[in-house]
């Protein structure tokens, strides 16, 4: 075959680029390919209204690996900060907002017993959060029947979460299965802090804080953070957008072709190895390595098929917990919303409503049964307070997290989108009063739009659920977690693999070294 | 099976019960997949030379049987089997295994391929779960109609005089593991040249409500020629001669394994040639070409053993007394006049040639002995007459 050595990836997300950008450093011939229009997959700028530009999925950057960002050189392709550090802002209707940098308060009224708890319990998660955080660049240990290697990486682990401390050791392993709102009883008794702290845990996934594995996503989205490489929540400049854009530059400099509005349409085989894939066009791509940016159910049922996969790999496949609870809101604004009693220079930050942990557990108790929830929790960016890009002078955009939505609601699709639609713009109103009278345009995502619109089954951000079973060695499922799938020269480098999501970019280099090592250029 | 009330029937009676209770003069009966089954009619003994010198019949009902059919029937079939079903034309029964995605066996069985596209599959244990479970991604029909088919085998040397007798005419001509079909009491009685006792045979199937109609018909012909009711004591023993594992009993079914040494791949159970790695993909696959490249566990031997003490469930020894193997089926053989057994040996014994001793315990009015006997490695069944592959089937 012409084109053995040619590695094909299917999907150019941040993941997907990165996968590339380290494989043509390698000097790897390497084609990247993309459905949409634009590189970025979740991590993408689009115009949602004339003037309007906002981060279509993923909205704040704070994972993204120091590592790769030093060695792709992203700086010098072009990626900038429009802000480095926003803090996070508890809204309440009445005015008495908290704002928190990290483990400390900035303003707002907190009594001295949870002032002093919150440094003592953000200390501690970014203490568990590194363990977590230091396997984010290795490939997870296989576990039954693994080689060498694999006993290391295990023992690496385990000498890891060993290394804090007996008692550290304990409570790691004693809250790291169980719910985010369980621990936070232990430490605080101010509601409103208590809520934000929870929606941390439960940000884009299927999880309530009263919802086991939500302590283990808390600590997941902090790991970035924890490992010290992006000095906490950023906003890029001209959004997410910026940041694939600067990862396939750092590719095509390398060498990478990377060729988007290319649906694959299949992957092909030639005997039991892959061959290439064939596009919806109907053009046929050879290629001796393909690797799947694509999340594992869209890889593996849609474009390879189960008749090429056997039985209990595809009934595991089949079963990864992949349905988003998310929504996405944006708001074009015809001016700067003022928020109840909040300083203007605030609004720029990181904005929540989830007055309180109750709160958030009623709105996910209702989209458990197929209802959008009546009163939403919000996180939610000005960003073009930052960044000029974003809306025409004097305008701004709004982009929000809004939860929960279900996958497949009972009402049609556009009744649920209609009346959350609403119910968010009035939950927003309530706390900046004029809102409502400065919105221009909105575009509501709900998680089957996200799935039509970004390709992800189930429109869930991290192609799966991150919890304790589909986690590491686990994720995707057991026998697949280190990015070779089991059909030769098929390779997985999306969120779906470990370390999961958020625009982290791990998953593609450690998927890039994997192929690396078993795919050896001829 | 389609029957709503069915559940307030613990163990179903097949259709044949009428005739197999009338004849069952021992009254021993037991439970084979919630069927009501005969262990043996009148002696086992006697049963046994009735497939060996005449012909014996066996209710066949309760084996689980699965109608697989639509457009992917083959495509479906040939991921989950380790062999080429391709090669199983119109017309033909094949034995198969099929594995776990660990290449480990599931169950054994039969696939007949009844008409072009249209098969069926029967196995020892039930299999729907997982026949539907590897079904996604296939347009695939799969029904279980264990309990609409009627099965009957009709085993020994007589049994193709019995078929003429009974209106088969032409039935001498099929081949092994043929499919052949002919009118019978105004429905179609299909008439397969396979068996369990390695022996010549056929193994009959009609719809159930011309169940007894059968019966009567092989009973009323088959007087002149021997026939006798066989239970499952009797087709044991013609069984292990036969040289043929099953499950439960040579092999547990990998997904009813706990311990991760306790099934068996294909080559473990001396199946390897059940195993076509020309195919790109089956269930079981990748495992077995790992298997291969790194060496099974385990082995499957037929063993001659010394004496006529049978040896069951005894563990295997080599020269230096450690235990090298475990006995999973043993009798003695009257056919072959040979004290016989299947055993699962670790490797690398059971070669031919191997010195290897089997642990017999024995009672004697209620006082145990022990024995240590001799075995040689066999190879091929321990009983195989000609006329089992004779086309055209002779009349004796």
């Amino acid at each position: 075959m012409t084109d053995r050595n040619r590695i094909i990836i299917v999907g150019a997300g941040h993941n997907g680029l990165v996968c590339a950008a380290y494989l043509a450093k390698a000097g790897r011939e390497v084609l990247v390919l993309e459905a949409a229009d634009r590189v970025g997959g979740a991590a993408i700028t689009r115009e949602f209204a004339p003037g309007f530009r906002v981060s279509a999925c993923a909205h704040i950057c704070y994972q993204l690996d120091a590592g790769i960002s030093r060695e792709l050189k992203l700086d010098a392709h072009g990626l900038k900060t429009a802000h480095a550090n926003l803090r996070t802002v508890a809204l309440t209707t009445e005015g008495d907002h908290l704002v928190l940098n990290g483990g400390r308060l900035e303003a707002g009224l907190l009594p001295d017993k949870d002032r002093a708890a919150l440094g003592e319990y953000h200390a501690r998660m970014l203490r568990f959060a590194r363990v977590l955080g230091k396997q984010h660049n290795r490939r997870p240990p296989r576990i039954g029947g693994g080689g060498r290697r694999d006993l290391i990486d295990a023992a690496m682990l385990g000498f890891e979460i060993r290394r804090l401390g007996r008692s550290s050791m304990r409570e790691f392993l004693r809250i790291a299965g169980i719910n985010i709102y369980d621990v936070l009883e232990e430490s605080f008794e101010t509601p409103l802090l208590k809520g934000a702290l929870a929606l941390d845990a439960v940000l884009g996934t299927n999880l309530g804080p009263r919802s086991n594995n939500s302590v283990l996503t808390m600590l997941h989205r902090l790991s970035g953070q924890a490992t010290g490489v992006t000095g906490g929540l950023s906003l890029p400049e001209g959004g997410m957008g910026a940041v694939s854009n600067a990862i396939a530059a750092a590719a095509r400099a390398g060498g990478a072709t990377i060729r988007t509005g290319s649906p694959v349409a299949r992957i092909t085989l030639e005997g039991d190895r892959v061959s290439g894939v064939e596009l919806e066009s109907g053009e046929m791509l050879t290629a001796g390595t393909v690797i799947s940016n694509a999340d594992p159910a869209r890889t593996l049922l849609q474009l390879l098929g189960e008749r090429n996969l056997e039985t209990g790999f595809v009934h595991r496949i089949r079963h990864f917990r992949s349905k988003g609870m998310a929504a996405k809101l944006h708001v074009a604004l015809d001016g700067l919303p003022i928020f109840s009693r909040l300083a203007a220079q605030r609004a720029g930050d990181r904005l929540v409503i989830a007055p309180d942990v109750a709160y958030i557990e009623r709105a996910f108790d209702r989209a458990k049964y197929g209802q959008c929830s009546p009163d939403p929790a919000l996180e939610f960016t000005i960003p073009s307070i930052h960044d000029r890009t974003m809306a025409p002078p004097g305008r701004h955009v709004l982009s929000a997290i809004v939860q929960y939505a279900p996958f497949d609601p009972r009402a049609s699709t556009d009744t649920a989108r209609a009346e959350l639609l609403e119910r968010t713009l009035a939950l927003l109103g309530r706390h900046a009063p004029g809102l409502r009278r400065q919105v221009v345009a909105t575009e509501l995502l709900l998680p089957a739009d996200i799935e039509r619109e970004f390709r992800i089954t189930g429109g869930h951000w991290h192609h799966g659920e991150l919890s304790l079973d589909q986690f590491m060695m686990l994720r995707p499922v057991p026998g697949a977690a280190q990015y070779a799938m089991p059909v030769n020269g098929l390779y997985l480098c999306g969120a779906g693999c470990h370390p999961g999501g958020g625009v982290m970019g791990s998953a593609g280099r450690n998927a890039a070294r994997t192929v690396l090592g078993r795919e050896p250029a001829a | 099976m389609r029957h709503k009330e069915h559940f307030r029937t613990a163990v179903y009676q097949t259709p044949f019960h009428p005739r197999t209770s009338a004849l069952n003069t021992l009254n021993a009966w037991h439970r084979w997949k919630d069927y009501t089954t005969a262990d043996a009619f009148f002696d086992t003994a006697l049963e046994y030379a009735a497939i060996r010198n005449a012909c014996a019949v066996f209710d066949l009902t309760p084996m689980t049987k699965h109608r697989i059919t639509g457009p992917d029937a083959l495509a479906f079939l040939n991921r989950l089997i380790t062999r080429d079903v391709a090669k199983i034309k119109a017309g033909r029964v094949g034995y198969c295994v099929w594995c776990d995605d660990n290449g480990q066996v599931i169950d054994d069985g039969t696939i007949f391929h009844l008409r072009e596209g249209d098969y069926r599959l029967c196995s020892q244990e039930r299999q729907l779960n997982w026949l539907a479970r590897s079904a996604h991604g296939f347009n695939v029909s799969i029904v279980e109609d264990t309990h609409d088919v009627a099965a009957l085998a009709l085993q020994g040397p007589t049994s193709c005089a019995v078929l003429k007798g009974i209106g088969c005419s032409g039935v001498e001509s099929l081949k092994p593991f043929g499919i052949a079909y002919f009118s019978f009491a105004g429905t179609e009685l299909m008439v397969s040249r396979t068996g369990f006792t390695g022996d010549l045979g056929y193994e009959l199937w009609i719809e159930p409500t011309r169940a007894l109609d059968l019966w009567d018909a092989l009973f009323e012909k088959g007087a002149n020629h021997g026939i006798r009711p066989m239970g499952t004591h009797a087709l044991e023993v013609a069984r292990i001669e036969a040289g043929f594992i099953q499950a439960q009993v040579d092999f547990l079914p990998a997904d009813q394994a706990i311990r991760v040494d306790r099934s068996r791949s294909p080559f473990e159970l001396d199946l390897g040639r059940l195993v076509d790695f020309n195919k790109p993909n089956f269930n079981g696959r990748r495992a077995l070409l790992e298997e291969q490249r790194r060496g099974s566990r385990f082995r499957l031997v037929r063993l001659d053993i010394e004496g006529n003490k049978p040896a069951r469930s005894a563990y295997i020894y080599d020269a230096r007394r450690n235990v090298v193997g475990t006995v999973t089926s043993a009798e003695w053989s009257p056919s072959a006049k040979a004290n016989i057994a299947l055993a699962s040996m670790h490797m690398p014994w059971g070669l031919p040639g191997d010195e290897l001793w089997a642990e017999i315990y024995y009672q004697r009015e209620l006082k145990w002995s022990r024995v240590m006997a001799r075995c040689r490695v066999v190879e091929g069944a321990f009983f195989d007459p000609p006329r089992r592959r004779a086309t055209p089937a002779a009349d004796f």
